[in-house]
Parts: C-alpha cells; sequence; structure tokens
C-alpha cells in the first residue's frame, strides 16, 4: 500500500492574526521531505492564496495536506458560503473581497486564476449555502 | 563529492556550560546540546555569527585569519569592509582609517567600497533584465545566501548572480598594484577586513564561484587596537578615499537597495526579519518588488559580530561619513565592467540539511513518526533536552540522534508512574 501523508490545519474566517500559519508549516513540510524547489514554489503560492481565501471569503474550513508518492494534494473544504458563478469568480480581476480585505492589500481578483495556474490539476467545487471544495494536486515527477 | 565544510564559526568546548542560549536562537536549527556541551550540525551551519552574539560564556567564537598572516605574501593590500569606517566615533574623514591601515605594514589600501560601486552598477544591469525572476535577491550577505540554500530552496533562482564586494575589490586590487609597480600578481596578498564570519567562511568556501580572490579575513576586532593608534599619527594620503557616497552606504541596511534601485526595493536586517520576509516572497504576497536587500545583522554590516563598536554608534557614523556629496553617483570606469570576473561562474545549489531522508516515501514514514512522537511531548520548547524545539526533539529521536527519555518532562512523568508502580506493589507483599 502506497504510504500517504494528511495534515490538517483548520482555518478561522477573518482571522487575520494567523493567516498564513498553516501555508507555513505545509512549506516546511514539503522541505523536510525534499520535495524539489520547481513544485515547492508553485505549492507555496497556491497554498498561500487558497489559505487567504478562507480567511477572507469563507466561514471558515479546513486546509488538507495529502502527500503520495507522485504528488502533493491540497484540498480546501469550506462551511460556506459558496459561490454563486464559479466561471465569474475564476475571471482575472474578479474579486468579492471586503474593504478591510482590500486595505490589506488582497482583492486583485487573481487568487484563484493564480491557483488554477500554479497546480497541475485543478478543481472547484461549490454549493450556495453548503459550501466550496478546491482540489489541487502537484505532481512530483 | 563535496569537500568538507570549512567553517568560520567553531564552539570552543571547554567554555561551553551547555546552556540553551545559542540552541534558541540558531536560525537553521544547527546546535544541540549533548552531552552537556553544544555542538554545531556542520552542514547546517550558515555561519551568521548569531550563536557568537548570545553566548554569554564565549564559547562560540570566529575562525579569522591573524595580522601575521599577511607576511605570507611579498606584497600586501588591506581591503577595508565600509563598515570599518563606522567603529570610530570621532572620525573626520574615511582617508584616516585607510592611511592608519597602510602605516599597519600593507603596501596598498583598496576600499571594499569601490567593489561595492562596481557590484551595484553590475546588479544594476541585471534589474534590467525583466526575464530574471522578482524580486532579485542581493548576494551581499553571505549567511543570507546560506539560509536561502538552506532554507528557501525555490528563492535560490532570485539571488543575482554577482558576485560580492570584496571579491571585486580583490581582483582589481592585485591587478592595478601589480600594474602599477610591475610585479607578479601571484605575490600580491588581498586581505579583507571583515565585519563578520560568514564573509570569512565565504573566503574559504565561496559560494557562486570556485576560488575567491580574496587571500584572507582578518577580523576588525583583531586589528581595531592598532589601527586606532596608528590612526591619530598617520600621514594623510587623500588618494586612497576613492569609493563614493553610494559605496560607503553598502555598510549599513539599505545603502546596497540604494545605490542599485532606488524605486520597490526592500532592505530588510537581522536575520529573523530576514526569514519573515523571505517566507512571504515565497508566496508571492510582495507583488510589483523589484530587488530584496536581506542583512542577517541587525542594521546591516555594521551590525557584524566582529566589530568593535555597537551598530547603532556605527550606522549614525556611516551616515555621517558618507554624505561627502551631495549627488552621489558610482565611481566606476566603464572598463572595470568588462575586465573583470564579476558575474557567478556556477549555480548555487540548494543545501538539503533539512531534509529527514534522500528517499520519498522514508522521510514520509520518518514524518509521520514525527508528528506521532510530537504529539506526545509537552510542547515546551524549553530546550532542557539539548534540542532547540520539541518539534526538532521530535525529528532528533527519529532520527536516531536523541532519545525520549532526554525530555525532563517526560522523564518526570515516568518517575512518576515508577514510584506510583513502587507504592503499589509495596502494600500488595504487606498483605
Amino acid at each position: 500500500m502506497a504510504v500517504i501523508l494528511e495534515k490538517n490545519f483548520p482555518v478561522e474566517a477573518g482571522a487575520f492574526t494567523t493567516a498564513g500559519e498553516a501555508s507555513t508549516t505545509i512549506k516546511r513540510t514539503l522541505k523536510q521531505l525534499g520535495v524539489n524547489a520547481e513544485v515547492l514554489r508553485r505549492v507555496s503560492v497556491a497554498c498561500y492564496e487558497v489559505e487567504l481565501n478562507l480567511v477572507i471569503h469563507s466561514l471558515g474550513g479546513t486546509l488538507t495536506l495529502l502527500v503520495d508518492p507522485g504528488k502533493v494534494t491540497l484540498i480546501s473544504k469550506d462551511v460556506g458560503p459558496g459561490i454563486p458563478d464559479i466561471e465569474k469568480a475564476m475571471t482575472e480581476g474578479f474579486s468579492t473581497a471586503s474593504a478591510e480585505a482590500r486595505t490589506l492589500g488582497f482583492g486583485a481578483g487573481m487568487g484563484l486564476p493564480n491557483m488554477k495556474r500554479n497546480a497541475s490539476e485543478f478543481d472547484i467545487q461549490s454549493e450556495v449555502g453548503v459550501g466550496t471544495t478546491i482540489t489541487m494536486s502537484f505532481a512530483l515527477t | 563529492m563535496e569537500q568538507k565544510r570549512f567553517h568560520s564559526v567553531r564552539l570552543e568546548g571547554d567554555k561551553c556550560r551547555g546552556c540553551t542560549n545559542c540552541l534558541k536562537r540558531c536560525p537553521t536549527e544547527a546546535i544541540r546540546v549533548r552531552g552537556g556541551r553544544a555542538h554545531i550540525i556542520d552542514e547546517r551551519c550558515i555561519d551568521c555569527g548569531e550563536c557568537i552574539r548570545v553566548c554569554s560564556y564565549h564559547a562560540k567564537v570566529a575562525v579569522t585569519d591573524p595580522l601575521s598572516a599577511i607576511s605570507r605574501f611579498k606584497y600586501k593590500i588591506a581591503l577595508p569592509a565600509p563598515s570599518l569606517y563606522g567603529q570610530f566615533a570621532d572620525l573626520k574623514s574615511i582617508s584616516q582609517v585607510l592611511n592608519g591601515l597602510k602605516q599597519m605594514g600593507f603596501d596598498d589600501v583598496f576600499e571594499v567600497a569601490r567593489g561595492a560601486d562596481v557590484v551595484s552598477r553590475a546588479i544594476r544591469e541585471r534589474l534590467k533584465n525583466p526575464d530574471l525572476p522578482r524580486p532579485v535577491i542581493s548576494s551581499a550577505c553571505p549567511a543570507i545566501v546560506r539560509l536561502i540554500q538552506v532554507r528557501f530552496p525555490d528563492l535560490i533562482d532570485h539571488i543575482v548572480d554577482v558576485r560580492q564586494p570584496m571579491e571585486v575589490a580583490a581582483m582589481i586590487a592585485r591587478r592595478e598594484f601589480a600594474r602599477a609597480h610591475d610585479v607578479n600578481p601571484k605575490d600580491v596578498g588581498c586581505f579583507f577586513i571583515s565585519p563578520c564570519p560568514a564573509k570569512v567562511t565565504a573566503i574559504r568556501n565561496p559560494i557562486g564561484h570556485d576560488e575567491s580572490a580574496v587571500d584572507g579575513g582578518i577580523s576588525v576586532l583583531e586589528i581595531y587596537g592598532l589601527l586606532s593608534s596608528q590612526i591619530r599619527n598617520a600621514p594623510i594620503d587623500l588618494t586612497l578615499e576613492q569609493a563614493s557616497d553610494l559605496g560607503v552606504g553598502w555598510a549599513r541596511s539599505g545603502g546596497e537597495s540604494i545605490a542599485v534601485s532606488p524605486e520597490n526595493s526592500m532592505a530588510v536586517d537581522g536575520i529573523e526579519n530576514c526569514i519573515r520576509v523571505l517566507e512571504e516572497i515565497e508566496d508571492n504576497r510582495l507583488k510589483g518588488l523589484e530587488f530584496f536587500e536581506g542583512a542577517a545583522c541587525t542594521g546591516g554590516c555594521v551590525g557584524g559580530p566582529l566589530n568593535f563598536e555597537n551598530n547603532y554608534v556605527a550606522r549614525s557614523g556611516i551616515r555621517r561619513l558618507a554624505s561627502r556629496d551631495p549627488n552621489p553617483d558610482l565611481n566606476v570606469d566603464n572598463g572595470m565592467m568588462t575586465k573583470y570576473d564579476l558575474y557567478d561562474s556556477k549555480r548555487i545549489m540548494p543545501n538539503s540539511a533539512m531534509k529527514l531522508d534522500d528517499d520519498l516515501m522514508e522521510a514520509m514514514r520518518k514524518m509521520e513518526r514525527i508528528e506521532k512522537i510530537y504529539s506526545e511531548l509537552p510542547g515546551f520548547d524549553c530546550g532542557s533536552c539539548g534540542s532547540p524545539t520539541c518539534r526538532t526533539f521530535a525529528e532528533d529521536i527519529v532520527q536516531g540522534d536523541a532519545t525520549k527519555m532526554d525530555c525532563i518532562h517526560k522523564m518526570k512523568e515516568q518517575l512518576r508512574v515508577m514510584a506510583q508502580q513502587m507504592v503499589n506493589l509495596a502494600q500488595t507483599t504487606r498483605e
């Protein structure tokens, strides 16, 4: 059976003080596993974007890191509010970030497109009132 | 095969008390206390000198060249780091330091700040290339470059491939001296007057090229006393002072950024601060940033652990001395840009010292065991076990370098259980 490493990180809505901590731990883990620099950089960028999305846009959720011999997978699963129009949300420059988030430098509308660009595979599922799940994988070979 | 690593930073075992000061401060978790004494893990040490600064017992030292080392050469040139100028509070001009140095037995003095002038120009050229990953990261502080090799391997491509000012200064100084005096360049020894162990290590083990043009590194502290007295009675030859204010400004944090790219640059000093910002660069959070200048020491090179004066005094001294020109520009003649090897000749490689195992599967198994052990540890990060944090302790156990009972809290717990068992045993045998 393949060895799989799993780590879960709860991410609170609006918790800017701890925003980015999950990403830092995930990066450290991947460096210790010896994941190569090119993959590491792409995971770092996507991971921080997705973590910040949980903080800024969601009602809270969990970030999960999975590593198996072939790939690194990041899963972001939140408990709402859900995205009404995924196609629009995936458009570069589109953002629903609050004024508060914008003053912090977020809300350029590049989050989801950036994640997609950096991941080998990208999937987003969302239902209004239920939540959003983003699955990104990064091939290791 | 990689040759055995040379480190300027060393431990003097008999002075070490095995406390946790250095253990807790090492930015690459390279120190362990075992058998009551600190040990430095060679592969991880980046020679930043943090441990030298915090050791109360002066057990951490920097190995540098003694002044007598210059006698190996027929002709000797001193290459003072610009931070040296900040070491004398009542200094009126940079020429005083340069002439004082010459008086100490050097045939010539060549300012490393002049090397910084040339390097600044070379970096300006590099920044014109839009294809270089942004932000471009300064290569000036060898401790930061090594930090990136160990902890941020994915940012290596950002490091600018321009050599350090001391290297460029040594190349120019040697060639110019040999030509002017019609001597063999091999007979000319170039000695860097260093504020830090990281640069001394970089002379023995250069990072982006094979051999250093510098022949030795003498610490500021080694020459401070003698130089102080020479400064007072040295004749003043004003031709030695040639570097621009911008070149001299490299001595303090932010000086390089000013010299290289006045806009969209960021200067960070102190190694922990640098780590925080490098994390952000890694996450692509600093969009639009063109240039990142990181210095391991607080204040920049003026804060180097081998300096005499405190970094705040030195910093303001530098600011005063580097304000000779109301509109400073780099002092570089065009020939210098083509005549010398200003650029790295080999790629900087990641340092895999943080890796748990070469085999990914095995590394994942180890990671799982680490998580399990870590979850059972108290999480005090007290360092009593000899590892800097509970997490590194868990890693050390898995790597076979520690055992669970090295944790005094675990040990106490175990003793309590055993004591209870004894009591129980005593009670049952009495009946």
